[in-house]
């Protein structure tokens, strides 16, 4: 099982040592044209959890290639590029630009804090499917009603993983009962997720036996492991990096531990131990 | 700056009451101290984020800091009992300059909070004025005993004299003023933050036009590099 950085939760050119005890890095989302994102505020807490509506801040496509990339090679991780967009060419564009040598694309479907792309979640992975040869994850939401039938429509449509969950989009209120965030609605993140995060990663493993990384609430190896008991080979770590630069080595840690406390040899082997019902049947003929 | 790792754990050493605001003493461990105006994230007991404190006082073997219980984060610390432990991560972002000829530090209410470390490390006991809104809050001017204090309705860019070097510490409109009076001060800013190191995009700031994390540029700014939100609703 690897860890990795939810993306946008970590910068590694701002904090290289953090990004280095990762497996790979994932990109804060690459959009075609520079985004200073939303005005401030952008954070707030809530119980168990926080929101946030950054809102895509990134230096566009042409110098995340000429300036951003080049820097975050010298790393020497893995990279997964996290790439968003608001129609299904601005993501086979970028994906058509990036690298070889990157490890993983992983499509951003499902930022809360900016206008939704106007092409469905499939239609903008068959047009990156053909613009690259690089592995292919699609971030999805959990605030679909049927996730595993957008998982399904994903992977037909060429789709090599899913990136389970991202944030959900809420709100929170300050003390004089006004919107905390300036942007009105954030994407909710944090231990509240969990639960939601677990669901969706259960139904959409038995709905395409895709690999999955899991991410949502994940505080310790425990919550690592539940990820995987629901059908997660990999997760990421985001909120908790926040509070804890130094979490990816913790979570390793405790990861083990916490197979030795189950029983099992590896967090591989405890995939089938959370197998429900619902899982079962949508799992293909 | 120490490298980023988790939170280091430190005993509650001290805890009293200075007005509305709490001076928590902490053991230093082995952190750093830092440069005054750097700030440490504080784990808030109970919630999910630490909070962002810049250091009060530098004793020997203590780091101390002073809080305004404005919210559930800083009430949780202000109730911290000797012998209680919290996370720490810190120092970090950038400090004053200290290689100003004539000083004149500037602070508004918990905005004062920097304010006696940065006297001790300039030396020669520079000159302080302090701004409260109330004689309540005006109970904290004794962590700086020399100072010149205007209460409110006096403001206390009232007190500052032309031909200083002035580095401050406040609310918004207070740094604002002070940025129109003094364009060369050192003003130290403050925002909502997630982590402090950068990674969470959330305390941005307009700084030399664009919107930038004031965990890694600042906190404390040159005046002139921060366009307030005063000026941005205009």
């Amino acid at each position: 099982m690897r860890i990795l950085n939810a993306s946008g939760c970590l910068d590694a050119l701002a904090a290289p040592e953090v990004a280095r005890t990762l497996d790979a890095f994932v990109t804060k989302t690459v959009t075609p044209l520079p985004r200073e994102g939303n005005a401030p505020p952008r954070i707030a807490e809530t119980a168990q959890g926080m929101l946030n509506a950054i809102g895509l801040a990134n230096p566009g496509r042409e110098r995340f290639l000429a300036d951003h990339l080049p820097r975050l090679r010298e790393l020497g991780i893995p990279l997964w590029v996290s790439v968003g967009g608001f129609c299904a060419d601005d993501y086979a564009e970028t994906c058509a630009q990036l690298p070889l040598e990157i490890e993983v694309i992983e499509l951003n479907l499902s930022c809360p804090n900016v206008d939704e792309a106007a092409d469905s979640a499939a239609e903008i992975v068959t047009a990156a499917r053909q613009a690259t040869d690089l592995p292919l994850y699609a971030k999805l939401s959990a605030a679909h009603p049927d996730v595993a039938e957008v998982a399904q429509a994903v992977a037909a449509a060429g789709a090599d993983g899913l990136s389970l969950i991202n944030t959900l989009r809420a709100v929170a209120l300050d003390k004089h009962l006004r919107l905390a965030l300036a942007r009105g609605s954030g994407g909710l993140s944090g231990p509240a997720l969990k639960p939601v995060a677990l669901h969706a990663v259960s139904v959409c493993h038995g709905a395409t036996g895709l690999p999955i990384v899991g991410m949502g609430g994940i505080q310790t190896g425990r919550d690592a492991l539940e990820f995987a008991a629901c059908g997660a080979g990999d997760v990421a770590l985001g909120t908790v990096l926040f509070a804890d630069p130094g979490a990816p080595s913790r979570v390793r840690a405790e990861l083990a531990a916490a197979c030795e406390d189950i029983g099992v040899a590896k967090p591989e082997d405890a995939t089938s131990l959370a197998k429900t019902p619902e899982t079962e049947r949508k799992v293909p003929a | 700056m120490q490298s980023l790792a988790s939170p280091t754990r430190h005993r509650v050493t001290g805890s009293e009451r200075l007005g509305p605001y709490t001076l928590m003493r902490l053991e230093r461990g082995g952190l750093e101290p830092g440069v005054p105006g750097q700030f440490f994230m504080l784990e808030a007991p109970g919630r999910l984020l630490p909070r962002p404190f810049s250091l009060c006082l530098a004793p020997e073997g203590e780091l101390v800091f002073l809080v305004d219980p404005v919210g559930p984060g800083t009430q949780a610390l202000c109730e911290l009992r000797v012998g209680e432990e919290i996370g720490v991560l810190g120092p970090l972002g950038h400090g004053y300059r200290l290689d100003v000829e004539r000083p004149l530090l500037v602070g508004g209410g918990i905005g004062i909070a920097p304010l006696p470390y940065l006297a001790e490390q300039l030396g020669g006991s520079p000159p302080v004025v302090l701004g409260f809104r109330s004689e309540e809050h005006a109970e904290a001017a004794v962590l700086l005993p020399d100072a010149e204090i205007a209460i409110d309705p006096v403001l206390v860019t009232e007190l500052i004299e032309p031909g200083f070097d002035v580095l401050a510490c406040g609310p918004e409109p207070m740094l604002h003023a002070v940025a129109v009076m003094c364009p060369s001060a050192q003003l130290a800013w403050e925002a909502p933050m997630a982590c402090g190191y950068g990674a969470c995009y959330g305390c941005v700031v307009e700084i030399d036009g664009a919107l930038k994390r004031l965990c890694l540029e600042g906190p404390v700014l040159d005046a002139a590099r921060v366009r307030t939100s005063e000026e941005v609703a205009a």
